[in-house]
């Protein structure tokens, strides 16, 4: 078993795929109309086209406002992703007006830091462990 | 009667870490803190454990939580410490003739 695919949920899908595409650098995958205004929406890193897509998942459920809110307030995030510094990248993100509710830690071989993806989640970034 | 919970708050070591930790960066998220518990200090407890102990800091003014839009930042507030120095206080330090051979 393999994990493919994983989704998170973003209030607007058309900001959404402007974030995750022109701010965080990831590429498009599949956009497929979904009824009358929601879209199959993939991303993945340009550098694993093959690679885990995510999913950019329209907030639409009830239950969904009330979930994030209460994860967000504590600054849990809903994703991770990996980069080759953690440091370099705030820098990058923070340059294009990102916000960060925890900037980067180091903890022990991990450094991490936490952004607000602006529809709604926390994303977390960090190295991987040598 | 504040002092009551003031030394209960200071009782427990991971709340004085958590204290060590908020005077090394004051305005963390619950996240925050219980990722540094964890990775840091090798605690292994509970975020419901952390809002807890949060809980007791908060109730003896030693922290304060701030809303800020929808993330909610917990502050160091060592002002109630004073209490103590107040009440024992501690030696002068050595005058300036006294450490000069």
């Amino acid at each position: 078993m393999k994990i493919h695919l994983t989704s998170v949920f973003v209030d607007d899908q058309a900001k959404a795929e402007r974030f995750y595409t022109e701010i965080l650098g990831f590429v498009k995958k599949y956009d497929v109309p979904l009824g009358e205004k929601d879209r199959w929406l993939t991303v993945v890193s340009p550098d694993e086209p093959e690679g885990t897509e995510l999913l950019l998942e329209p907030a639409g459920h009830p239950a969904v406002k009330t979930y994030r809110d209460a994860l967000v307030m504590d600054g849990i995030p809903l994703a991770q992703f990996a980069v080759d510094d953690v440091r370099a990248e705030y820098d990058r993100l923070h340059g294009l007006g990102v916000h960060f509710t925890q900037e980067p830690l180091e903890m022990g071989p991990v450094t991490t830091a936490v952004f607000d993806d602006t529809c709604g989640n926390l994303i977390q970034i960090a190295t991987q462990p040598q | 009667m504040v002092a009551e919970d003031l030394f209960k708050a200071l009782a427990d070591p991971t709340r004085r870490i958590i204290l060590d930790e908020l005077t090394e960066k004051s305005g963390q998220t619950l996240f925050e803190i219980c990722g540094r518990l964890s990775m840091k200090h090798q605690l292994t407890i509970s975020r419901q454990g952390v809002s807890q102990h949060l809980a007791v800091l908060d109730a003896a003014g030693l922290v304060e939580s701030r809303r800020e839009g929808r993330y909610k930042y917990h502050d160091l507030n060592t002002a109630p410490l004073r209490q103590i120095a107040e009440r024992w206080p501690a030696p002068e330090p050595p005058g300036p003739e006294e450490s000069t051979p």
